[in-house]
């Protein structure tokens, strides 16, 4: 239990659900809150829709309305997501001045540490497409296109809020036959971002990789980038800090040699050669007459001390 | 040799039924496999984008994915459950955490001080006996509580104490202040190990503030008359508040003053003219000596005169240590002859 609780919890579970929202080494993968603004409908509503959709299982959805503003006060969204434990948020809301919005942001320490308003301009929802979608919890691969991803600090940002969002979770391993979801962000030089999103088909190319090629399953979307909040480099260098626990440290006295065999080196000690347990070997052992010999020697060695004991004694 | 040139004609022939797998792109695309990304820093081609949009989004994300398909393909296999499974690397791309990295957690006042001193926890058996009740009682938990309460039936009233003081009630009394100085502590402990600045809490009461915050509050009260404290009977042994900080607490005392003045600019000209303006000072007396002495010097030097002191007393009398030197003798400056009417 931490030290630094100040109200301490009653019930076990109480004391469980707090633990496991205290920082952890390897944390678990990010789930999304969803929140409704004063007015909520059409696009942004059918878009948050879909995105619980693609999102799912990883999601916490309220249904209520809200009177938030979140780039004048992001206090209350800090605290929602701080109760329903979510790292990342969408805020969807419409408003004369601002028609059709999405807030996409995520925290760090409950509080927001980036966060991007973009306007839908265009929407198509899933349901829009008539064909064949694809299987739930689907880990889809990711598409970047454009060359202004890398160029300002707001977009590098936003690709990483959007890596953040869509990635599902970190996985070891993936079943090749699984890869069929594609979605791809388009940044155009008027800054706006095109999201387009594909069903992957394997078709026979003759060789063991497999041609490709795409289906439209949407959602499909065209976003203008409105208002933005990035967090101070201070602050977002510290929020990607890695634990040094699990960086693997240098493995000593481990090679590969040229055939990329592994070796090992081994530390043995000193060995006492001397009263070593060898193998019993016959050209080793004594023949008769050595043995002899020796009993001899013993049989004067005796007599010679019998002999002095006698003489000291008198 | 034809044999070999025939079926390499014939795969070749077989590879054209299908469409390429192959991806030319005029700078190389930033490829992530472990989170299956790929970034594409390819201009586009403006007037495909803006005529037939979707179709040129479209080809354009199929011909990344399949550069993002060939790199997956090329990674280690291997046969789980009927299906085949590659074994992705390391995601190179950092993602924020959600929560600071996991530290050491800090340590109580009381954990720090043990480590210091070297004390270490004692392992207590869990069951004690207990002589009284003639059987082995648990060292804590309700079942100790209970063995407590049966043994506790009746107490004895001390002699001084007011017969009708209820000893059962101050018990349970005792027993809450201590809970409540436990709970004191450990917010201390928080508010230590959070590393913030508290408010000065003021006076805490008997049970809960430590020995300084005790004698910082008797200084306090004790300054806080009109005369700032000065006709305050003083116990025998009484030792006023040091530290920080307490003599602003002081109502009337000198307040420490601040590092930044209105004329902030001004005080730093005065003290670098003060630097660099610096003169020697003078000692008016030692310049004199000084020049008597040299005056002497030179004098001897001519052949002239040479002034004897005279004697002083009676010559038979043996000087005792040192004879006074002119201008090192013990002067009082603060005991100045007092000039005008002689005050009594």
């Amino acid at each position: 239990m931490s030290l630094l609780r100040i109200r301490k919890p009653k019930t076990r579970k109480g004391k469980k659900i707090l633990m496991a929202r205290e920082p952890q080494l390897i944390e678990s993968a990010r789930t999304m809150l969803f929140v409704d603004g004063r007015k909520c409908g059409g696009n942004v509503k059918q878009c948050m829709k879909d995105l619980n959709q693609l999102k799912k299982p990883l999601v916490k959805v309220l249904n209520r309305k809200n009177d938030i503003t979140p780039f004048d006060d992001p206090s209350s969204l800090e605290f929602l997501t701080m109760k329903n434990d979510a790292a990342l948020f969408v805020f969807g809301s419409t408003s004369k001045k601002r028609p059709d919005n999405i807030v996409l942001g995520r925290l760090f320490e409950n509080e927001v540490l980036d966060m991007f308003e973009l306007g839908i301009k265009r929407y198509q929802a899933i349901s829009e497409f008539k064909n064949e979608k694809i299987g739930a919890c689907v880990k889809p691969c990711l598409v970047f296109n454009g060359p202004q991803w890398a160029q300002t600090e707001e977009l590098r940002r936003l690709r990483n809020l959007f890596i953040d969002t869509f990635h599902r979770e970190k996985v070891e391993s993936i079943r090749l036959q699984g890869v069929e979801h594609v979605m791809s962000f388009t940044v155009t030089d008027d800054m706006n971002i095109l999201l387009r999103s594909y069903k992957i088909l394997l078709k026979k190319s003759g060789q063991k990789t497999p041609r490709i090629e795409l289906e439209e399953i949407g959602p499909s979307a065209d976003f203008a980038i409105r208002r933005t909040k990035i967090a101070s480099e201070d602050l977002y260098k510290q929020a990607r800090k890695q634990p040094k626990q699990l960086k693997e440290g240098k493995k000593k006295n481990i090679s590969t040699d040229a055939l990329g065999n592994k070796k090992g080196r081994v530390h043995m000690g000193k060995q006492l050669t001397g009263s070593i347990q060898t193998r019993r070997v016959k050209a080793l052992r004594k023949t008769p007459e050595e043995k002899k010999e020796n009993r001899q020697k013993k049989k004067v060695a005796l007599k010679t001390a019998a002999a002095e004991a006698l003489a000291a004694s008198q | 040799m034809d044999v070999v040139k025939e079926v390499l004609a014939k795969h070749q022939k077989e590879l054209e039924k299908y469409k390429p797998i192959t991806v030319e792109k005029h700078l190389e695309c930033r490829l992530d496999v472990g989170t299956l990304l790929i970034t594409d820093p390819n201009d586009f081609d403006d007037r495909e984008l803006r005529d037939n949009r979707e179709e040129y989004l479209t080809a354009l994300t199929r011909e990344n994915t399949q550069l993002l398909l060939n790199a997956i393909w090329e990674l280690p296999t291997e046969r789980v459950d009927e299906s085949i499974v590659a074994k992705l690397p390391e995601p190179t791309t950092v993602l924020p955490r959600l929560r600071k990295v996991p530290g050491p957690r800090p340590l109580t006042k009381w954990e720090k001080f043990a480590k210091e001193k070297g004390i270490t926890k004692k392992k207590r058996d869990k069951k004690t006996y207990d002589e009284t009740l003639d059987k082995w009682v648990p060292t804590y938990g309700f079942k100790h509580v209970e063995a407590e309460k049966s043994k506790d039936w009746v107490l004895e009233v001390p002699q001084n104490a007011d017969p009708n003081t209820d000893m059962f009630q101050k018990k349970i009394d005792l027993r809450n202040e201590k809970v409540a100085k436990n709970e004191i502590q450990r917010m201390k402990n928080i508010v230590r190990a959070r590393k913030v600045d508290m408010p000065r809490s003021g006076y805490l009461g008997p049970e809960a503030a430590s020995s300084s915050q005790l004698l910082t509050a008797v200084t306090v009260a004790k300054s806080s008359t009109a005369s700032v404290g000065k006709f305050q009977n003083k116990l025998p042994k009484e030792k006023d508040a040091r530290g920080l900080g307490i003599k602003e607490l002081i109502p009337g005392g000198k307040r420490k003053a601040s590092h930044i003045t209105s004329n902030e600019r001004e005080a730093n000209l005065d003290l670098i003219k003060s630097v660099l303006h610096k003169k020697p000072k003078l000692n008016v007396d030692k310049a004199i000596s000084m020049q008597k002495e040299e005056d002497r010097l030179a004098r001897e030097a001519e052949g002239g005169p040479v002034r004897k002191a005279k004697p002083k007393g009676k010559g038979s009398r043996k000087a005792v240590g040192k004879k006074p030197k002119g201008n090192h003798g013990q002067r009082a400056p603060a005991k100045k002859a007092q000039a005008g009417r002689k005050r009594r």
